[in-house]
């Protein structure tokens, strides 16, 4: 089979953009994407579009309605936050499968200032929400970060210098929403919206898109690896069944699942990997997957943030977009956003943020209910 | 019942809360008779060892242990902040998510671990029918 190659990635400045629709934001990406290939929508053989909040709207043929109405087959993907690693993983995929040697990647979402997200659950009878505890993702993800914190004494300030560290991170980043620091004292003393989740410990809900062009090898060679990214290892997983998981969703099973096939696929390690874009969608979040892509050891990743192991310039640097906590998380874009991340390290075009003499860096999104999707990529 | 009847005495808030005519209200969950795996929701199928028509009854204990929580400040409009919500392991089997009530919104006042017992209130809303229900909540054991 043959391998994969990223030719062309990129995303949009991710913001607000009430004046455009889904799709005009997913063909911004798409040309941009097509551009930095140096191809067009007449190269692409099919199309792999993810938005979650417009699941039922054709977005992959509106992107099609904007750019170039070609006949090619459209795949629509939504699979909750790993909808744009899903939609790359389709694409992916194909090439795989030898059906295709160049296929495009979007991943999309308008989510404005939608608020709190999470279920309501209270499809019959009452409503659930603040009477059977809470099923709003804050809480969720800040009932995850305290198992942590109940096995291994995770405190609320540790779990906080995540938020602090993707800020700062954010600030070299002229894609992300927000580039502003944010000392420990402001982080911690932000609104409160569920223990140990303070306001800026909560991903933004931002509009975004980001698209990638997959080709096969022989394509990639015929067209030139120069700026090439290899896909070492895609890997999609769902939720085990554990215990607790249909009550309290296991974010870590499914994660470290993936993780363990993506090292194997690849061949590589968690010491060979020199970048990480993982899904910060909370700051407890971000703490949990240290252990669970193996960065560390169990019960390590407080230690793993105190000594700056995850910070740019400390040995396997985490969020250096900005992650999910400052650059933004509109749902279907964030997967593939992670994957452009990476790619523009490893082909040393990051500018002040570019993480040094980058080879290997991993991806990772987690979409609850769950689904986990980890990219490996290389520098060609 | 009719959809416009209101009913005699409360409704169960969720399936798997119990009201007998005559007795205490208590949790039930499902039971694979195979693997022994608990699930709250109706099934016929155990989706960890996959074998299908072994399901029993299973009443749940009313008391347990807090196994992790987060303290809700924010949440959807017309919903009263601060409470606690909290994941419960009952004695005996089986993870019940609820609200922990009679005890300080505050992370000094809960610790993770304490033993709790759950307790059947009234709900403070009805539904557009102006039926009742009966929900559960945790508090600190006695």
């Amino acid at each position: 089979m043959s391998d994969v190659f990223v030719l062309g990635i990129d995303m949009i400045k991710f913001g607000r953009y009430p004046e455009k629709n889904v799709r005009q934001l997913g063909a911004e990406a798409a040309q941009l994407a097509l551009a930095d290939a140096n191809l067009t929508i007449h190269d692409m053989e099919a199309l792999y579009s993810g938005n979650l909040m417009q699941a039922g709207a054709m977005v992959g043929q509106g992107i099609l309605q904007e750019i170039g109405q070609t006949g090619i087959p459209v795949t629509n993907s939504a699979n909750a936050c790993a909808t744009g690693a899903t939609a790359f993983r389709e694409g992916w995929t194909a090439i795989k499968a030898g059906l295709y040697d160049l296929v495009l990647v979007v991943g999309c979402e308008q989510l404005g200032k939608m608020g709190l997200l999470g279920g309501g659950g209270g499809r019959k009878g009452i409503p659930k929400e603040g009477l059977l505890g809470s099923q709003t993702m804050p809480a969720v993800f800040a009932e995850a970060g305290q198992e942590h914190a109940r096995k291994y004494g995770t405190t609320f300030e540790q779990f906080a210098k995540v938020s602090v560290k993707n800020h700062q991170h954010s600030v070299e980043n002229p894609k992300s929403m927000y580039r502003k620091e944010t000392p420990l004292e402001m982080v911690m003393g932000a609104e409160m919206i569920a223990y140990p989740n303070t306001k800026l410990m909560c991903s933004v809900n931002v509009d975004g898109a980001a698209a990638a062009v997959l080709a096969s090898e022989k394509k990639a060679r015929e067209l030139g690896m120069g700026r090439a990214v290899r896909v070492k290892a895609s890997v999609l997983t769902s939720d085990p069944f554990t215990d607790r998981d249909l009550v309290m969703p296991d974010v870590n099973t499914c994660t470290r699942l993936a993780a363990k096939q993506a090292y194997e696929t690849a061949g590589v390690g968690p010491e060979d990997i020199d970048l990480v874009e993982l899904h910060d969608c909370f700051a407890t979040a971000e703490i949990l997957h240290y252990e669970n892509l193996g960065l560390c050891g169990d019960g390590e990743a407080g230690k793993l943030i105190d000594e700056g192991i995850t910070w740019h310039g400390g040995r396997t640097p985490v969020n250096v977009s900005g992650g999910l906590l400052s650059k933004g998380h509109p749902l279907g874009a964030t997967g593939v956003a992670n994957i452009y991340e990476v790619s523009t390290h490893l082909r040393g075009e990051a500018g002040a943020r570019q993480v040094e003499g980058a080879r290997v860096g991993l991806t990772h999104v987690i979409g609850l209910g769950s689904a986990c999707g980890i990219h490996i990529l290389e520098k060609v | 019942m009719a959809d416009d009847a209101v009913a005699s005495g409360p409704l169960p808030v969720v399936p798997y809360l119990k009201i007998p005519a005559d007795g205490a209200p208590y949790l039930e969950a499902r039971q694979c008779s195979g693997c022994g795996k608990i699930f709250l929701d109706e099934r016929d199928t155990c989706s960890h060892c996959g074998k299908s028509g072994l399901m029993q009854p299973k009443k749940l204990s009313n008391t347990g242990s807090l196994y992790v929580y987060s303290i809700v400040h924010r949440s959807f409009p017309g919903v009263a902040v601060p409470y606690v919500s909290a994941i419960v392991d009952l004695d005996g089997g089986g993870t019940v998510k609820g609200n922990l009530i009679n005890i300080d919104p505050d992370p000094e006042k809960i610790r993770m671990g304490m033993p709790v017992e759950v307790i059947y209130r009234n709900a403070p809303t009805k539904d557009a029918d102006g039926n009742e229900y009966l929900t559960y909540y945790f508090q600190p054991a006695a």
